[in-house]
């Protein structure tokens, strides 16, 4: 299984690798492969230029920049598993993405470019509210995560952008992911999954950040749950009752891997387990 | 386009397309057919190999991203016709059926080896996740693993199974 010819090309910098991206009419961004590679060779996707940014020195480094943090574009899923800057919940997510193999060359920020809607890391990242810096030909933006996710496989960058790296910050509250994985257990994209921040005060939940991954077209923030959360104290009983709204104003829809009944009431299921474990690491 | 490599200590350079795969590269290109392919869609691992010491599935990877880097297939652990430790494991433990999967198996677990010395058998099967076998139910290749791991650490395997009477 070959993908169909196209010419390839290795740039030593961002501004290089944009530049490529511009002078062609469809040219796709290279990172860890893990995904761009099998959908070229299904022939889903047939770019005529892949720009491998793998090249591009400096771009592997998670930062510690004092309040935050910033993951570049290089940093393997095994990079941000295994580092003690990144919050529990997006460690958890990549060190559940995939397989060994997956993991070592697999990029974190590529998992969020891709935006798969079933994705483990796009949702810790959204529950982290983190931001996303993409360098194109006008010099550098920033996206918060909620306007980042726009539908299936698709996010706001543009076709000639770079995701050079995703801020995060480093203000405490505490995090955590959950998910049933395809193949049970963690493994394998998720059925459902649900990953959470809190910030707590006094015993209470001062705000919560939830998002969904599987259920949707997109990883999706349970605003509903997040309204009920906040205030609360965070008891069992309480998150077990605001978990009942995880999938409010999110279009459910059916796969090979449940039904939408089976998969809402997973989401339920899910968010609890995350909500409880992000207060517990609070 | 033409790339250059290091494969099991030699140094070999070749033109090629941009679109052929790491895995058709050794096979074909370099006639070390050890490696095989499964799946081709990234899940099986029996394409797996060490690129600058990290198991990758060779068939989700371009040749041309190999520029430069260090591989190792299965065709590079024996010595002066010595099996590798994890080689004798899966030999002495009885870790394969049909072989089909072996050679991935071997390569995943030289990898987790390497970063894990002393795996639970928890861990060996996790480390193996990317690679499926269709015949043995996975138990002799955990075994092979921690025949091979307590070997590699100098230390004398757990006898056989089938060798402790009970
Ligand atoms: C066997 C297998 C199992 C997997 N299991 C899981 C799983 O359980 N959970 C899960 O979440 N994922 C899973 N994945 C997907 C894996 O996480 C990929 O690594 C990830 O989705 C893509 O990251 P990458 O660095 O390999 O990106 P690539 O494959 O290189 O790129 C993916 C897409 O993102 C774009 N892109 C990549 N990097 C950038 C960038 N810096 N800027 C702009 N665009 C960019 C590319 O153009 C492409 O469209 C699995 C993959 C495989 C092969
Ligand atoms: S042939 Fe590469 S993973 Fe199956
Ligand atoms: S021994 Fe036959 S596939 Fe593993």
């Amino acid at each position: 299984m070959y993908p169909r010819p196209f010419e390839y090309i290795a740039p030593t910098s961002v501004s290089d690798a944009v530049r490529e991206l511009g002078n062609a009419d469809f040219a796709k961004v290279m990172s860890g492969g893990m995904s761009l590679i099998p959908m070229m060779k299904l022939r889903l996707l047939s770019p005529e230029l892949v720009v491998d940014i793998g090249r591009i020195a400096g771009l592997d480094q998670i930062s510690d920049d004092g309040d935050t943090i910033t993951i570049g574009a290089l940093v393997r899923h095994d990079d941000t598993s295994e580092s003690d800057l990144v919050p529990a919940a997006l460690r958890t997510a990549a060190g559940w993405t995939g397989d060994r193999q997956v993991r070592s060359r697999g990029t974190t920020c590529g998992a969020v470019a891709h935006a798969d809607i079933a994705a483990d890391q796009p949702c810790a990242v959204l529950a982290l509210g983190g931001t996303m810096i993409a360098q194109g030909p006008n010099g550098t933006r920033e996206i918060a995560s909620e306007d980042f996710f726009v539908d299936v496989l698709t996010s706001a960058l543009e076709p000639d952008e770079i995701l050079t790296g995703i801020r995060l910050s480093k203000n405490g509250g505490g995090s955590a992911y959950d998910k049933l994985g395809r193949r049970g257990g963690h493994t394998d994209y998720a059925v459902a999954g649900a990953s959470a921040h809190v910030s707590m005060t006094d015993g209470h939940i001062r705000s919560a950040r939830v998002a969904l991954t599987g259920v949707g077209t997109k990883p999706t923030l349970a605003l509903g749950v997040m309204e009920a959360l906040a205030g609360s104290d965070g008891s069992e009983a309480s998150v077990a009752e605001a978990a009942q709204r995880a999938t409010e104003g999110v279009t459910v829809l059916e796969d090979l891997y449940g039904s939408v009944d089976y998969k809402a009431h997973l989401a339920t299921v899910m968010v609890k387990r995350a909500v409880l474990g992000a207060i517990a690491n609070a | 386009m033409q790339v250059s490599m290091t494969v099991n200590g030699n140094a070999v350079t070749r033109d090629v397309e941009p679109r052929t795969l790491l895995v058709h590269f050794i096979r074909e290109g370099l006639s070390l057919t050890g490696t095989h392919v499964g799946c081709e869609t990234s899940y099986c691992g029996a394409c797996t190999v060490l690129v600058n010491g990290k198991s990758t599935k060779s068939c989700t990877m371009l040749a041309v991203q190999a520029e430069g880097a260090d591989i190792t297939t299965v065709e590079g652990l024996a010595s002066d016709g010595d099996l590798h430790p994890i080689q004798e494991g899966f030999w002495e433990r009885h870790g394969l059926q049909c072989g089909y999967c072996t050679p991935g198996m071997i390569m995943s677990a030289l990898g987790l080896l390497d970063e894990n010395p002393n795996p639970t058998e928890d861990e060996i099967r996790h480390g193996l996740e990317g690679n499926l076998c269709r015949c043995t139910g996975y138990h002799n290749i955990v075994k092979a693993v921690e025949y091979a791991a307590a070997k590699m650490r100098g230390e004398e395997p757990a006898p056989a199974e089938w060798a402790v009477k009970s």
